[in-house]
Order: structure tokens, then sequence, then C-alpha cells
């Protein structure tokens, strides 16, 4: 039953690299799965120094699942960050990475498994939620689909133009931009009662970013009277 | 072979020994569940014991409340690569469990159950010889529901998605059947220190 391959470690190699916001650069690595990926699934990275010492971290994959060799990252660069500040200043394209995956099979999304999906993401917790989206408009457009996402700024706003172009021309897709920065406020009951009524009672929802949001938007949705067996969660830290 | 550029943050020695492979230390205590927080409300709750789908005894809150006490502080290890030392938790060990429903050693293997309906399966060797508790207090405090109170199994040996959050039960089983996250690619065990994160390793 559980006795399977073992998940190798694979060379990756950085095809491209696109800043997004003035924190947080898009990744694009060549890299061949074993196995089919999921939407909603993440990477482990391993970095190795000349050393042998060795620093390893989770990344969502933000790349609907393909069959054409590379996947997108997307990481946000913090301040102190040992491996985020190494994606940050000094990866290069032609770059190889070690790298292993895909991985999770909770946070997850199937066209299979149907909807109306409602997707709740908290800055880059965006990252699973666009590979979720992606796939539903490449493979299952006909599932409609709503994206709460809540960001501090304006300008931390990952893939704002592909988000609005997608609510704008894909039918069944609605997005609700939330700011909580200056003169915004964070997700509320009134937000999610507005979400719910646009989407209708949703099938699956999914919910990702830092603790506390994540805490917060789930709490919200289950008071709003969703079956939390349909809510999954996933948490960066923080 | 190394990475171009990278050098690393190396924690220092006394930090190195005590990390397992792939590991980081974190000051946080992140929080890692598949969904929502159970509402739990400790008047109606329960903690069962079950040898297959036969209980075995089972207590309310005030009940556990007159259990032994047992203390444990040490490291423990998150699947997602972050560890947290030196964390103190209070609780019942299972061992204590054990006596007050006057049952041996009733299988090889248990499923620790959740209020959420999460399940995770532990050996019952290390559940037992004071190696894991149904722990109701970290630092001093009560568990708060994020970190999976009122009561969480705490096996810290294992990585930690072993030491089910809002536990209900703990159900004896004949073969060693695997839960929520081993049915998902993860592995049977999960020995940190030999980095049994997925399945295979
Ligand atoms: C399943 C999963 C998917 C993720 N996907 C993405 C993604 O798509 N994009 C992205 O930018 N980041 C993502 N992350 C976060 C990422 O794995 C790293 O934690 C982040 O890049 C910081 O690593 P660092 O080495 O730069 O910082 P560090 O040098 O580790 O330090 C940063 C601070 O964060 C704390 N910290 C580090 N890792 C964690 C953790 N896992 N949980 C709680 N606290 C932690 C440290 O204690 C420290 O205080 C994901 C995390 C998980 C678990």
């Amino acid at each position: 039953m559980i006795e399977g391959p073992r998940l190798p470690w694979l060379d990756a190699t950085i095809v491209g690299i696109t800043p997004i916001t003035h924190r947080v650069k898009s990744f694009r690595l060549a890299v061949t799965f074993d196995r089919p990926a999921v939407a909603g699934q993440h990477v482990e990275i391993r970095l190795t120094a000349p050393d042998g010492y060795r620093a390893q971290r989770s990344y969502s994959i933000a790349s609907a699942p393909s069959r054409d060799g590379t996947i997108e990252l997307m990481v946000e660069g913090l301040p102190k960050g040992e491996v985020s500040g190494f994606f940050d200043g000094v990866a290069e394209v032609g770059d190889t990475l070690e790298l292993r995956g895909p991985i999770g099979g909770a946070f997850v999304w199937r066209p299979e498994d149907g909807g109306p999906l409602l997707l709740v993401g908290g800055g880059s917790g965006v990252v699973p939620l666009l590979a979720m989206l992606r796939h539903r408009a490449a493979a299952a457009p006909h599932i409609p689909a709503l994206l709460i996402y809540s960001v501090r700024a304006a300008d931390e706003v990952l893939v704002q133009d592909e988000l609005v172009r997608r609510a704008e021309t894909e039918p069944g897709f609605d997005l609700m931009l939330n700011l909580t920065g200056d003169g915004g406020r964070r997700i509320d009951a009134a937000l999610i009662g507005e979400a719910l009524e646009r989407l209708g009672a949703p099938r699956h929802t999914f919910i990702c970013g830092a603790n506390p949001f994540v805490g917060a938007a789930s709490d919200l949705l289950v008071e709003a009277g969703l079956d939390p067996r349909t809510i999954r969660t996933e948490r960066f830290g923080g | 072979m190394s990475t171009r550029g990278f050098t690393g943050r190396r924690p220092p020695e006394t930090t190195r020994v005590r990390l397992p492979p792939g590991q980081s230390l974190t000051e946080d205590f992140p929080v890692l569940q598949i969904g929502p927080n159970p509402r739990i409300d400790l008047d109606t709750w329960r903690f069962t014991l079950r040898a297959g789908s036969r209980p075995l005894k089972s207590w309310s809150w005030a009940e556990f409340g007159a259990l032994p006490r047992t203390r444990w502080s040490g490291d423990i290890h998150c699947v997602t690569q972050w560890s947290k030392f030196d964390t103190a938790w209070e609780g019942v060990s299972v061992d204590d469990l054990l006596a007050d429903a006057g049952v041996d050693a009733p299988t090889a293997f248990a499923l620790a159950e959740g209020y959420d309906d999460y399940t995770t399966n532990v050996p019952f060797a290390d559940l037992t010889d004071g190696r894991a508790m149904v722990a109701t207090h970290y630092d001093g405090a009560p568990i708060t529901s994020d970190h999976g109170g009122p009561a969480r199994l705490l096996v810290p040996h294992l990585y930690f998605w072993k030491s089910a959050k809002w536990l209900k039960g703990l159900r004896f089983t004949q073969k060693d059947e695997g839960g929520f996250w081993e049915m998902r690619g993860y592995h049977m065990y999960g020995d940190p220190w030999r980095e049994q994160r997925f399945t295979g390793d």
C-alpha cells in the first residue's frame, strides 16, 4: 500500500528569473519529476555550501501541472533569509539547484474534485492557489472559482495583470483583491459573506498564507457555515 | 556538488549537533494542520482508548485531569524543516492511561485520532515506556487551540505530524495502518534522525 519509490533529489537548472514585485521573484526551473504533479503541491529545495553544509526549505509550485519539463516558483526575499536570500541575491540563470517533489497530498486540487472553488490567499500564500487557477483555466474552465487575495499594499500583489485578465476574460472566475494597509481592512465576516454570495456554496476551500492569516480566515469561514471538512489550509510560517 | 554562490548561515556547533538532517532552528512555534481548528467543548470532551472498534476506556475532562501528571522537555522536529528546542510539555503519559484502563499491550500498533478526523499511526512501542504523552499544557499554560489544545499527542522523538492535535483517542490496531499523511506519501515511521520524511526515505 504505502511502499513506493523513494522521492529522489533531482538537479534543477534555473532557466528564467523574472522580478514580479520589489520583494518577490519568479524562477523557472527545468526539472523532470518522476511522478505527475497536482496543483497545490510544493517542492523541497536543498542548497549545499562548498564544505558540505546544507540548507533545505519548501516552496510551492506556481505553475499548473504540465509535461513541459519546467516548474515555476515564486520566492519572497526575506531580509536575512538563508535560502530566500540566496534566491533573491545570488541565483542566476544557468545555476543548478537540488530539488525534490512534487510533495503534498492534502492541499491539492484536481479538476475531478469539482467546484465551486473558494481560494483564500494572504501575501505569498497565493502561490499554490495560482497553480490551481492556472490549472482550472486550462483543464476545467467550467468550474466556478473565486480568489480572495489579501495583501498589505497594492505593490505587493503577485501577478496582478494575470489575475485581472483572468477575472475579465474567464467566465466563472471572480477576483476579490483586498488591501489591508493604509485605510484598508483585514478580511472580515462581511467580506467573506460577499464572497460566498458571489460564488455560491463552495465545494472546496483552500487557504494559504502566514499563520495568523490562515487562522483568522479559517475561523471566519467556519463561522460563515462552511463544513470544516471542505476546508484545507497551508501555512508558510510566520 | 555544491550550489554556486551559496555559503549558508551556519548555526553554532551547539545548535548543529541538536538538529537532525535537513532541519533548521526556529524561535517561533509554527502551526501545521490540514484544516480549521475544530471547536471543542470541555463539557463534552472525551478521550477514548479502543482496540479496533471496541472501547477499552473513556475519560471525561474532569476524570482525565485526575490522572497522574508527566512532564517532558526537549526538542521537537517538524517535517516542514523546522525544529524547536527546549519545549516544555505536561500531560498524562500513555503508560499511565493504559494503567488506569487496566490494559497491557493490546496490539503492536496504534492510530491516533483527532477531533478534526485527522489520524496518524505510531507503533505501540513508541508510545510507551515514557516515550509519549497526551499533553494538556505547553510552557506551563493550557495548550491553545492553534497548537492542538485542549489535548494533543506528544511523541517528540518522531516528526511532529505524529503528535496529533485535538486528540480524541488512540485506537490499537492489528496491522500498521497508515493515517492521513502516511496515505499521502509521508513516511510510516517518521524518525527525524534518519530523515524519514517521505515513503521510501
Ligand atoms: C509548504 C510550504 C510552502 C512554501 N511556499 C513558499 C513560496 O511559494 N514562496 C515563498 O516565498 N515561501 C514559501 N514558503 C516559506 C519558505 O519555505 C521559507 O520558510 C522562507 O523562504 C524563509 O526561508 P529563509 O531560509 O529565507 O529564512 P530563514 O533564514 O529560515 O529565516 C526567516 C525566519 O523565518 C523563520 N522560519 C523559517 N522557515 C520557517 C517555517 N517553515 N515556518 C515558520 N517559520 C520559519 C525562521 O525562524 C526565521 O525567523 C513555504 C513554506 C512551506 C512550509
